[in-house]
């Protein structure tokens, strides 16, 4: 039996190797991916175009903004003379931000007021505007201590020492590239294992193999090795590249790594084989994948959290197999969280995947014909 | 009298020297890796007007090349094609406007009705709306299709859906009518309607038609041939001019049925042998030299035969001609295929080997096949007749176990393959239609992985890959990406995959479809040696001749059988007073007229 | 010669009526252009609708007194008032950072056993706050929503004591636009430029590569039809197909979503169709190049989806991404759309950005219909 299934095993990686159409479903959307993916998809603002509108004289309002002029986040586009000059720039997307100092300021800042600096945002990009108030909210904090030193005056009664534990420095890409681990293995697996059995049903080697004595637990095996070996090894790859080109941290083990790509790779293989199972043609197979992969990446908490979400969709969320692999890569890359805590997740992951096992062998065997 | 078909002006007047298409010095190639493929080399043909020309050749000789350059679909990389007068590449719009051009898969919109179809094309000629309900009608009457206006055409049969595809091409009745392969996969009574239409259209209209065909029978009834192979003219003229060449030197050995094939294998590639195969009476032989050598000196183990001459026919000429032309190694190797001894089915003992009883296959409320029962023998060649869409197929895959059948009762080697454990799957052998194998691995990797799934190991695999190789003369493309073989090395290696197991039954659906004649005739040469080693063989095939091969034979119409008999018995039913010798083809034609009688009644 | 052009301009309206009614016929029998024009966007829209937020709410924090007073008391009441927290108490630090890793909860506030004491020092009292920084834009958030509650409590705090101005300079932000700064507000009307890039280039690429596969192509071609009315046969059924669809995804919108439409409807149908025209040309171009419907529907999926999705500032800020990625950036037809959509809705009629990116949507449609007319030549070469 192993003979014929390892005769099976090594005519579809010649059969995937060859074909120069699925080594580029192998190689160039991983590729691209990775790239657009770990270079694109960042939260994290960099010159973001703001004006600046100062009808105070002192130099206060100078010192306070050259806080701006001098962060990477800011670059100034534009200085505004009048109001009217504010809506056209903002409207027009010319600048994200307008800083509006008063002519009180420095009046009110030396009296020992409180002076006010006004932020107009551009809020057609909610989430934008929400960082950029914080970024604001953070010079004029810095700007406020060196105020109250220079003034004499005790420090604030109460302050915030904030810590990020895990990504100091809240870089986006840390949190983007272990995700992409797991959207990648998912894809890549996902084509390699829903295409192949319509593409021997559409060019009739499938029959073929019917006749033989081989058994459907053997194809099966046969179609969910090359599966197992092409997923890992994407995996690996991309780990690879996380650590060693995106300089992303891997704190935690590798044999915990591991253990949760074979247990998603179960289930990734698992819906693959079904799609495969029920597809006539590769095209149909593509279509399953597709609507497959869409919810599944969207609704992983792979770009925004599950948490987000109205409590009815997070309850669907716990059916997907990609939800746990994300929570497991994230925190074996950047928590270093062991085993132990992580068997909360291993076990759902392991129940979908031994499921999704059975149901594809199910509907192999009843789908044969 | 109903209204006739607008005549074209021109051609009608002109006589049948002017030439509606000329073909001069064209070549043709298509970009491909690793080198360009040369599809068309110095062509020079002439069409005349008002007659049918027919374009013959095998699979992959450059007839639809030709058809579409003609078309002004594509280019000529050098030479001049000239249609009515117009050079086809300057005045491809006019030139398309005045011919009409059925594609091999006409371009039928399946989710369109009859008339939708009509309607579209007569738009996209031009047709003009006023004279449209007067030629539709004409059309309708002389295609039949007048009650399934409404039917969408993807749910026309086969030959319906070819006959509403010229009916398409004919809205605007053009001058120069160009067919390509318009018979292919059409049942013999389709075949013969499309046939009336196309001599209507010539001799009433002075319409001129280029067709092109694989059936060589056909292209018997053209006023002119032209022979194509691998991209070159390998002749042209009358269908006569072929075959006249070899007049005396045409035979027929008459044989009784059950000797016909060790007959044949016994002369097949002698010395002084062109061409032999079975034929209607016996064994037809086309020898080198105009005198009948003397058989029974020859070959002294032949049963008593008489030898009768006959009239040469156009495959004789464009068998001849192929030999003269590639000179090919003749296939005289003997294919060994059960091991000593020959393993016999356990219980085996005279009982069918396929046992197939009031079979039923429905698909939702369709019944592909209805009530079919029949036995196969052992050692016996079996044949599955029918056109496309009679249930031939559906038969196939249930035999297979690759279907199960809605009712009654199928048993090979005394099991259901369907339940069948590995190891009686492991006694036959599978060819599929298409000659599927894994079109991106090489020749030996294909054998390997068959040998591998079929359990064999060791010295005996390594016995079996080098026999494979060396019988089957794939030892030189041994490496070779099977994807890109020729069609006729693919038949070859697919039936080399089914049978390195040494298989005691073998199931081949259309193996001969779309290979050239040389290809077929070996490829029956195999067979034969099989069948003669106790091998049974069931197989399907929708080319009427190829029955003759057959010991016993199966003709299946709409999902049911005809007949049932040996070719003799089933030919016998169809002899009459005006029709003393009838072929397969008269055989299969009188079934089918008989049968709708009866459901008439 | 004059008469011979007006049967020519007539049989060119022929042939092309005669295209369009079988186009028709095909999308009425064939569900699955149906399906993809109005089936596809409602499912996407609800799916990323309501799958994709990146407004946390009730976000489980720990908070850890170590020696509850009144001073505290205000404080945790604070994060107890805010919409944005979850608070769950914990009475030492060790249980809130197990707590932490193992996900129950987003952050920690921990005040001191001194802190009332040391809140009246000059020193002042500090508060620790650990976020969980493995997504960062949400530990982000999180650490603004904390300074929020800390300084909004602090100035109260404060006032109690009698001290004024307590910062030398105050934020006062005003949000233009989308002032409770809802992240569906701005999500929704990109998803739909997403969504009608995946529907105009799938539906064409689709149907085109469909007439080469079943032969159909083949027929047309030999007859008197020009490429250019075949082109425009498949184009103008199409269009009104993706219209449809459009209208569908803008009253999902405005009704379902509640997403405010500032500008005019004219003004938003007037882009979409400029868009429609670009995706439709793009899927076209894909088809005419693969002639496969296999590998066009693959290509159609891969050149525009992704690209859609994360190149058009649909979620990620274009201005953010590093320099030659935002140079591709402006080949993704998306990116002008996202920005039209997101005006129109939110803003208003704003022609400053509405001419410019029209004017690129414009040259985009002309260049992929010019490509798709220039590549589609009466052969089968």
């Amino acid at each position: 039996m192993w003979k014929r299934i390892a005769a099976l095993v090594r005519k579809e990686f010649l059969a995937l190797l060859k074909d120069k159409k699925s080594r580029l479903v192998l190689i160039v959307p991983p590729f691209l991916q990775l790239l657009v993916f770990g270079y694109a998809a960042t939260y994290d603002l960099k010159n973001v175009p703001y004006a600046v509108y100062n009808e105070d004289r002192g130099a206060a309002s100078r010192q306070l903004l050259a806080g701006f002029s001098g962060s990477p986040n800011f670059s100034l586009k534009a200085t505004v003379d009048h109001d009217g000059q504010i809506a056209p720039l903002i409207e027009g997307k010319k600048v994200l931000l307008v800083l509006h100092i008063g002519p009180q300021f420095s009046r009110d800042l030396a009296l020992g007021n409180t002076a006010s600096l006004q932020a107009v945002v551009d809020g057609r990009d909610s989430n934008t505007a929400m960082i950029l108030l914080n970024y604001v909210r953070q010079i004029v904090f810095s700007f406020n201590r060196q105020q109250m030193v220079a003034q004499g005056r005790a420090s604030l009664p109460a302050r915030l020492v904030t810590r990020a534990w895990f990504n100091p420095n809240l870089e986006s890409r840390w949190f983007i590239v272990p995700g992409i681990v797991g959207l990648l293995t998912l894809v890549v697996t996902l084509l390699v294992t829903a295409l192949s059995v319509a593409r021997e049903r559409e060019q009739g080697t499938f029959d073929q193999l019917l006749v033989t004595p081989l058994t459907p637990f053997e194809i099966l095996m046969g179609k969910t090795l090359p599966g197992f070996c092409i997923g890992s090894l994407e995996a690996t790859l991309v780990t690879l590249v996380a650590v060693f080109w995106f300089k992303v941290p891997l704190l935690g083990s590798l044999l915990t790594l591991y253990v949760g790509i074979l247990l998603f790779l179960l289930s990734a293989i698992g819906v693959g084989l079904m799609i495969s199972s029920l597809a006539v043609t590769q095209q149909q197979g593509l279509l399953g994948a597709f609507l497959f992969l869409v919810p599944a990446i969207i609704l992983s908490g792979f770009s925004t959290p599950i948490a987000n979400m109205p409590p009815l969709v997070q309850q669907i969320t716990l059916l997907n197999p990609m939800r746990y692999f994300l929570v497991i890569l994230r925190g074996v890359f950047l928590e270093g969280t062991p085993f132990a805590l992580l068997i909360p997740q291993f076990w759902p992951l392991a129940v979908i995947g031994i499921a999704n096992m059975l149901a594809a062998a199910w509907l192999f065997r009843h789908r044969m014909y | 009298m109903p209204p006739a078909l607008p005549t074209p002006s021109a051609a009608g007047e002109a006589g049948r020297d002017q030439h509606v298409l000329t073909f001069a010095a064209v070549n043709k190639t298509f970009p491909a890796m690793p080198r360009p493929i040369s599809a068309l080399t110095d062509i020079s043909i002439t069409v005349r007007a008002g007659e049918v020309t027919g374009l013959i050749g095998p699979d992959g000789a450059g007839k639809t090349t030709l058809m579409r350059l003609a078309a002004g679909l594509l280019i000529p990389d050098s030479g001049h094609i000239t249609v009515l007068g117009m050079d086809v590449v300057q005045n491809q719009q006019t030139v398309q406007a005045s011919i009409g051009y059925m594609p091999q898969r006409f371009g039928l919109y399946e989710d369109l009705t009859v008339q939708e179809n009509l309607d579209l094309y007569a738009d996209l000629q031009g047709a003009p709306v006023a004279e449209r309900p007067a030629h539709y009608e004409e059309l309708l009457r002389m295609t039949g299709l007048g009650p399934f206006l409404d039917r969408l055409a993807g749910r026309l049969s086969g030959g319906m859906k070819q006959k509403l595809g010229l009916a398409c091409t004919l809205v605007r009745p053009p001058r120069l009518l160009l067919l390509d392969e318009p018979t292919v996969g059409v049942d013999p009574v389709s075949r013969r309607e499309l046939w009336a239409i196309v001599y209507r259209l010539t001799q009433e209209q002075g319409m001129s038609v280029l067709l092109s065909t694989a059936y060589l029978d056909e292209a018997e009834r053209c006023h002119q041939v032209l022979l194509l192979n691998e991209g070159r003219l390998l002749g042209s003229g009358p269908p006569g001019s072929f075959s006249r060449p070899l007049s005396g030197r045409t035979f027929v050995l008459t044989v009784p049925a059950g000797e016909r094939r060790r007959v044949l294998e016994t002369v097949s590639g002698q010395t002084g042998i062109t061409d032999a195969i079975i034929a209607r009476q016996g064994v037809r032989v086309v020898t080198e030299t105009p005198e009948m050598p003397p058989l029974a000196q020859l070959f002294p183990s032949l049963p008593a035969v008489g030898v009768e001459a006959v009239p040469p026919s156009l495959e004789d000429g464009f068998v001849a001609l192929l030999h003269e032309d590639k000179a090919r190694p003749r296939q005289t190797k003997t294919l060994q295929v059960a091991s000593a001894g020959g393993a016999l089915p356990p219980g085996g003992g005279d009982g069918p080997v396929i046992a197939v009883h009031d079979v039923q296959r429905r698909f939702g409320d369709f019944y592909a096949v209805k009530g079919v029962s029949f036995e196969v023998r052992r050692g016996e060649v079996f044949g599955l007749l029918g056109a496309n869409g009679a249930g031939k197929s559906t038969t196939f895959r249930m035999l297979c176990g690759l279907l199960p059948a809605s009712a009654g009762d199928l048993r090979v080697a005394g099991v259901d393959l369907r339940q069948a454990s590995a190891t009686a799957r492991a006694r036959i052998g599978y060819m599929s239609q298409k000659f599927s194998l894994y079109g991106n691995l090489s020749v030996r990797q294909n054998l390997d992985f068959f040998s591998s799934a079929y359990n064999l190991a060791g010295n005996h695999r390594r016995q079996r890959l080098d026999w494979a190789l060396e019988t089957f003369d794939l030892a030189p493309l041994a490496e070779t990406i099977s994807g890109g073989l020729p069609l006729g090395y693919k038949q070859r290696l697919a039936l080399a995959c089914a049978l390195m197991h040494e298989p005691d039954i073998l199931f081949l659906d259309e193996p001969t479809s779309g290979v050239d004649p040389l290809a077929r005739r070996e490829f029956w040469h195999h067979i034969n040696m099989l069948a003669a080693q106790q091998v049974t063989v069931l197989v399907t095939t929708h080319f009427m001749e190829e029955a003759e091969y057959c010991d016993r034979l199966a003709i299946m119409a709409e999902g049911s059988l005809l007949a049932l008999g040996t070719p003799e018995e089933i030919k016998n039913r169809a002899r009459s007073a005006d029709r003393p010798d009838p072929d397969m083809e008269d055989a299969f034609i009188h079934l089918i007229t008989v049968r709708e009688q009866e459901v008439a009644a | 010669m004059n008469e011979r052009a007006t049967a020519g301009r007539m049989g060119s309206a022929m042939r092309l009526r005669g295209l369009m009614r079988k186009e028709f016929l095909q999308i009425i029998r064939d569900p699955s252009s149906v399906a993809i024009a109005f089936l596809l966007p409602v499912v996407l829209l609800f799916l990323f609708g309501y799958g994709v937020s990146l407004d946390a709410e009730h976000v489980p924090l720990a908070l850890v007194v170590e020696q509850p007073s009144a001073d505290t008391a205000t404080l945790t009441g604070a994060f107890h008032g805010s919409r944005y927290f979850a608070p769950v108490h914990f009475s030492t630090m060790q249980e809130a950072e197990a707590a932490l890793m193992a996900n129950q909860v987003q952050a920690i506030v921990r005040l001191r056993g001194d802190f009332a004491r040391e809140l009246r020092s000059p020193a002042g009292a500090p508060i620790q706050v650990i976020v969980n920084g493995v997504d960062a834009n949400n530990g982000r958030l999180i650490s603004g929503y904390v300074e929020g509650v800390w300084s909004g409590w602090l100035q109260e705090w404060a006032t109690q004591q009698g001290m004024t101005s307590l910062f030398p300079v105050e934020v006062e932000q005003r949000v233009w636009f989308n002032a409770e700064l809802r992240s569906r507000n701005f999500l929704v009307p990109g998803l739909i430029a997403v969504i009608m890039t995946l529907i105009g280039a799938l539906l064409t690429a689709l149907v085109m590569a469909r007439e080469w596969e079943r032969g159909t192509m083949e027929s047309l071609l030999v007859t008197p039809v020009a490429m250019r009315e075949v082109l425009l046969g498949k184009l103008v059924p199409y269009f009104l197909l993706g219209m449809g669809g459009m209208s569908l995804s803008v009253a999902m919108a405005v009704w379902l979503f509640a997403v405010p439409l500032r500008g005019s409807l004219f003004v938003l149908f007037a882009a979409a169709a400029l868009f429609l025209l670009v995706a439709l040309g793009m899927g076209l171009l894909i088809s005419i190049l693969t002639k496969d419907q296999f590998v066009a529907g693959q290509v159609a999926i891969v050149v525009t989806f992704l690209p859609a999705f994360i190149l058009s500032g649909f979620i990620f800020d274009v201005g953010s991404m590093p320099f030659p990625v935002q140079v591709i950036t402006h080949l993704i037809p998306a990116r002008y759309f996202v920005a039209i959509l997101q005006s129109v809705f939110l803003a208003g009629n704003i022609w400053s950005v509405l001419w410019p990116n029209a004017l690129a949507l414009a040259v985009m449609a002309f260049f992929f219909l010019g490509m798709s007319r220039r590549k589609t030549r009466k052969s089968l070469e």
